[in-house]
């Protein structure tokens, strides 16, 4: 299923490549000892270093490498234990250097590829180009002032992350799954929070448009998307408008532009004349990086379970469809919850359709995190093992849960405490259905003609019981008592 | 190696410095003599040597990560031209 778009010309193919800006989680900055925490009083996290004053020296912080290593061990990417520093000179108010320190020639992490899962349970492996350090900007705001914009420097210097990728993805759909990828690894290794709403994760958008088979278009770059939904509606609007420029006889410019979220399109940058000479060269302040191989290993030695090598072991040792063990390993947390429920439960396909389902469903419905659920993994595992083990229905299952949620009592409990036991006494259940047929001569001759009437006296059997007979014991006398 | 006006021009803007028009002329003149003079360097056969960053063969000293700097907003805003409380205030940029 190829996502192409229809010209007046014929079908036109979409090429992608994404370079993503992740804010590294560590105490202190790239280069200098401030602190990196979110929404501090401003300019309160920044050094002489941070601020550019004459004579400032960079320092690398060593954290910084290993969660980059760390990042790029999870792309399965090759690791460079030499890695060089250099400028790349450009001017803004919220960068004081005038240059941002970042990683052209010798980055910390070359080639690498990812999976990405797809909506029909598929999966793709996109081509990792790169990952380098850079230094991330302070934050520029406009709005509080008529003629002035304020400067606050907190973020200014805090280390990033740049990952780009190779111009494999094809749709705005596998962009949307690359991105929520890359978030889940970053989780998984504690290296970004992925928190793009408040801009630890963003990403720039290159799109270029082709008919099938044709060498690449010119692409065009759109800066600093800050949301999965926003990154997928620039790609689809970007290409739209590549593709009635070139059919109306006119030419891509290689340009860089901006994603504007209000009119749901890009717009060319006003200084983009000037956008791409950065004349970059490397950091006389910085020796290069040159790490022992210990340094690696130990990082190697140290590393989580991946999210797709967890996956496969949730295929194999679960027997969960692909989907399935893909929704739940796309976090950590939900992976691990899964895993206590399933053990709990003794039964890892009837934890998996529980979770996803009814548990997601409630925690969805009342807006509250995992961490924050009244109902414990053991706990929903001891539900299950009910249903499991034919102690209760799966419709009194449902009831049972809903208690569960209420009170925070467990499962057992309350099937004790109602006598909501399932009814699989043969004896007990054939009486009450002779009773139901003698009481509805009627229907007896209906459902002898048509079969179908046989759910009706299910839903009267299962009414009398309260819900608690046995489904398929119910369904079986039946069967046998109507001759059918 | 000669160098043009217009180069002058650009690299002045690039490095955000303002140069009279009556002086681009001398200045073509003196970086276009720089450039010649650093040009001896291409008698040098450099072949089998690795592009060096550093004429010290040394590596990077490695920080902890530990917090022990900042803090101090009024120090580092002492130099600043214009500030609204611990903000820089700058001529509008809205891109």
């Amino acid at each position: 299923m190829t996502y192409t778009i229809k010209g007046n010309t014929g079908e036109w193919e979409v090429v992608i490549g994404l370079e993503v800006h992740a804010q590294v989680i560590s105490n202190s900055k790239l280069f200098s000892g401030s602190a990196t925490d979110f929404g501090a009083e401003p300019n309160s996290q920044v050094s002489f270093v941070d601020s550019a004053q004459p004579g400032m020296l960079p320092v690398v912080n060593k954290e910084c490498l290993r969660q980059a290593i760390r990042t790029g061990l999870g792309l399965n990417a090759e690791i460079n234990r030499y890695s060089v520093f250099d400028r790349k000179n450009y001017f803004y108010a919220d960068l004081p250097q005038g240059y941002q320190i970042s990683q052209l020639y010798h980055p910390i992490v070359g080639e690498g590829q990812i999976e990405i899962d797809l909506e029909d349970g598929s999966t793709r492996t996109i081509g990792i180009e790169r990952l380098h350090l850079e230094q991330d900007a302070g934050k520029s705001i406009h709005d509080l002032d008529p003629k002035r914009s304020f400067i606050d420097l907190n973020r200014c210097g805090v280390a990033l992350m740049e990952i780009v990728s190779r111009p494999d993805l094809r749709s705005p759909e596998e962009a949307g799954a690359y991105l929520r990828k890359l978030r889940t690894i970053f989780r998984y290794l504690g290296t970004c929070d992925g928190n793009m709403e408040e801009g630890s994760m963003r990403a720039d958008v290159n799109v270029s448009v082709r008919k099938p088979g044709d060498e690449f278009g010119t692409r065009t770059e759109t800066k600093n998307v800050n949301s999965i939904r926003f990154v997928m509606q620039a790609i689809e609007s970007e290409a739209l408008r590549q593709v009635k420029l070139v059919e109306s006889g006119g030419e891509v410019q290689q340009e860089t532009r901006l994603w504007d979220a209000g009119k749901g399109h890009t717009r060319p940058m006003r200084s983009k004349e000037f956008a791409h000479d950065y004349r970059y060269f490397p950091c006389p302040d910085l020796l290069p990086v040159n790490l022992p191989e210990s340094f690696v290993d130990a990082i190697k030695s140290d590393m989580p379970e991946l999210p797709d090598d967890k996956k496969k072991r949730f295929i194999n040792d679960y027997g969960l469809p692909a989907y399935d063990a893909g929704v739940l390993v796309a976090e950590r947390e939900t992976a691990a919850f899964y895993e206590q429920v399933a053990e709990a439960a003794g039964n890892a396909k009837l934890a998996a359709n529980w979770t996803m389902g009814d548990f997601f469903g409630a925690l969805n419905k009342a807006d509250i995190a995992l961490a924050d659920s009244p109902i414990s993994a053991r706990q929903l595992g001891g539900l299950i093992k009910l249903i499991a083990d034919d102690t209760i229905s799966g419709r009194i299952a449902k009831d049972v849960f809903e208690i569960m949620w209420e009170t925070g009592k467990d499962a057992e409990t309350i099937v004790e405490e109602k006598g909501l036991k399932q009814i699989t006494d043969t004896d007990e259940i054939e009486g009450i259905i002779d009773q139901i047929i003698a009481d509805n001569p009627a229907q007896v001759e209906k459902v002898k003609v048509n079969e179908k009437l046989l759910g009706w006296f299910v839903g009267q059997t299962m009414k009398a019981t309260g819900g608690k007979a046995n489904p398929g014991v119910v369904n079986k006398l039946l069967k046998d008592k109507l001759g059918l | 190696m000669a160098i043009d006006r217009d180069t002058v021009t650009r690299v002045a803007f690039l490095s955000r410095l303002e140069i009279e028009d009556a002086q681009k002329d001398a200045m073509t003149h003196d970086l276009s003599n720089i450039l010649t003079f650093v040009e001896a360097l291409n008698d040098v056969d450099a072949s089998g040597v690795e592009p060096m960053t550093s004429v010290v063969e040394a590596y990077a000293p490695l920080r902890e990560d530990q917090v022990n700097d900042g803090g101090y907003p009024d120090k580092v805003l002492a130099n600043a031209p214009d500030r609204v409380q611990d903000f820089y205030a700058v001529p509008k940029v809205v891109e």
